[in-house]
């Protein structure tokens, strides 16, 4: 009977420092160079909420190829030539899930792609608060706060990287209008002058011919 | 079968507070590769990284953590391509850097690793974590330090986001007046190729006539 317990115990410490402790978020920027493919490997306990989201900052028609496998292989989420997107899923099983980022469709770009992938909730500010007890209005308050100012945090981030993406075009634009005007002033200079160097020759041949048939 | 039960008591917990990384994301690197990652970041933000290495042992056909011999160099360059952060840890390490310039860092490591036996032809498993601005701050620690009440805590928290909101709004003010310089740039260049290309097609034919029209003439042609 008491060994009983004690197992139930374990069980239940076990829980609850695992729930404490596998809260998390990741966010990466990361570069994908042509016809690469990238990783990423999480392990999540089963009942977890997850959220994947990511968008591609910049490189050629700002699109990944994205795909999400549980621990048994199954396909959870698969898209090609996406630009942006966000998927949710509850985790059936545990063990270790696995998501990969392909720029394998190109040939010579290099894709910069920005993921957050979210496990459960956010962790607690107090490690060991009671959730029990009701907070007071105050506490709620902020609590509100803090979840608004989250979604604050998270539409500047999206907007950062789609500020980045119109940054990164003009930049380009901008040395490609320089190489460009020098490059077609050098050709129409060569072409020109070649012009008048052919035409001479043409009469030159001619004149030679010609005295020498008149001696 | 009490001691057991004992055994297992006491072991689950503390694995569990041990691995404090357990849960972090985690990808595989090769023997030689160099792994990048880019935080666009306002300046004055502080960054925080922890890593764990683990090695594929064939043995037990798992992975277990790696020999202490085994580091990673952590190389973190600023927007200006400058090296602000250049070292060696071990197998397990932390790192912490405070930009100074805002815009794109690079964060990135590689093994140190010069055995290629060592790998025997698998990867290293990296778990890697890394925490920008207010996620960084430990908010445990500055409670206890200022012994702040629950609610204070809280309001502290709110005072951090809001900063980091500021700092990144800030940022924002700067990108878009290098944004706007560019396209200003753009549209000047377009503007003085378009009237330089002129210029230089008629002042080429002008030259053209005249070179070929005297050359005719000492030709005796026209």
């Amino acid at each position: 009977m008491q060994g009983f317990g004690v197992a139930i115990l374990t069980q239940v410490i076990w829980a609850q420092l695992l729930l404490l402790g596998w809260a998390r978020a990741s966010e990466l920027t990361f570069e994908l160079p042509d016809n690469a493919k990238q990783c990423f490997y999480e392990d999540i306990i089963v009942g977890t909420k997850c959220t994947l989201e990511f968008q591609v900052v910049t490189g050629g028609h700002y699109d990944v190829d994205c795909r999400l496998d549980d621990p048994d292989g199954n396909v959870l989420y698969k898209e090609m030539k996406k630009q942006y997107d966000s998927f949710t899923f509850t985790a059936s099983k545990n063990g270790s899930y696995k998501f990969c980022f392909s720029n394998e469709f190109s040939t010579f770009t290099h894709k910069t792609v920005y993921f957050d992938f979210q496990v459960g909730e956010d962790p607690p500010l107090f490690p060991n608060e009671n959730r029990v007890s009701a907070l007071t209005q105050m506490e709620s308050a902020c609590v509100s706060i803090h979840e608004a100012l989250k979604s604050v945090i998270d539409y500047q981030t999206r907007f950062r990287l789609r500020e980045a993406q119109g940054r990164s075009r003009a930049e380009d634009l901008n040395t490609r209008v320089a190489f460009w005007s020098i490059g077609e002033a050098i050709i129409l200079l060569v072409v020109s002058i070649g012009q008048v160097v052919l035409l001479r020759s043409f009469f030159s041949d001619k004149k030679t011919t010609t005295t020498r048939v008149g001696s | 079968m009490v001691a057991l039960k004992m055994q297992l008591l006491l072991t689950f917990p503390l694995l569990t507070v041990m691995c404090s990384l357990c849960s972090a994301l985690y990808f595989h690197i090769g023997e030689t590769e160099k792994k990048c990652f880019i935080e666009e970041i306002p300046d004055e933000t502080m960054v925080i990284g922890n890593y764990r290495t683990q090695l594929y042992d064939k043995q037990r056909e798992e992975y277990l953590p790696a020999t202490p011999g085994l580091g990673m160099f952590v190389e973190v360059k600023d927007p200006d391509d400058k090296v602000i952060l250049s070292r060696q840890y071990g197998s397990e390490g932390r790192f912490t850097f405070t930009s100074h310039t805002p815009g794109e860092h690079q964060i990135c490591l590689h093994s140190n690793s010069s055995k290629f036996a060592l790998f025997a032809g698998g990867m290293l498993r990296v778990h890697l974590d890394i925490q920008v601005g207010e996620h960084a701050t430990d908010y445990a620690e500055i409670a206890a330090k200022d012994k702040l009440t629950e609610l204070q805590l809280r309001v502290r928290q709110l005072i951090e986001q809001v900063e980091q909101i500021q700092k990144e709004q800030n940022y924002q003010r700067y990108r878009e007046e290098r944004f706007r310089q560019t396209s200003e740039s753009t549209n000047q260049r377009v503007l003085w190729w378009s009237i330089i290309q002129t210029l230089i097609l008629v002042a080429i034919g002008f030259w053209q006539m005249r070179h070929l029209k005297s050359f005719f003439e000492a030709k005796k042609l026209v």
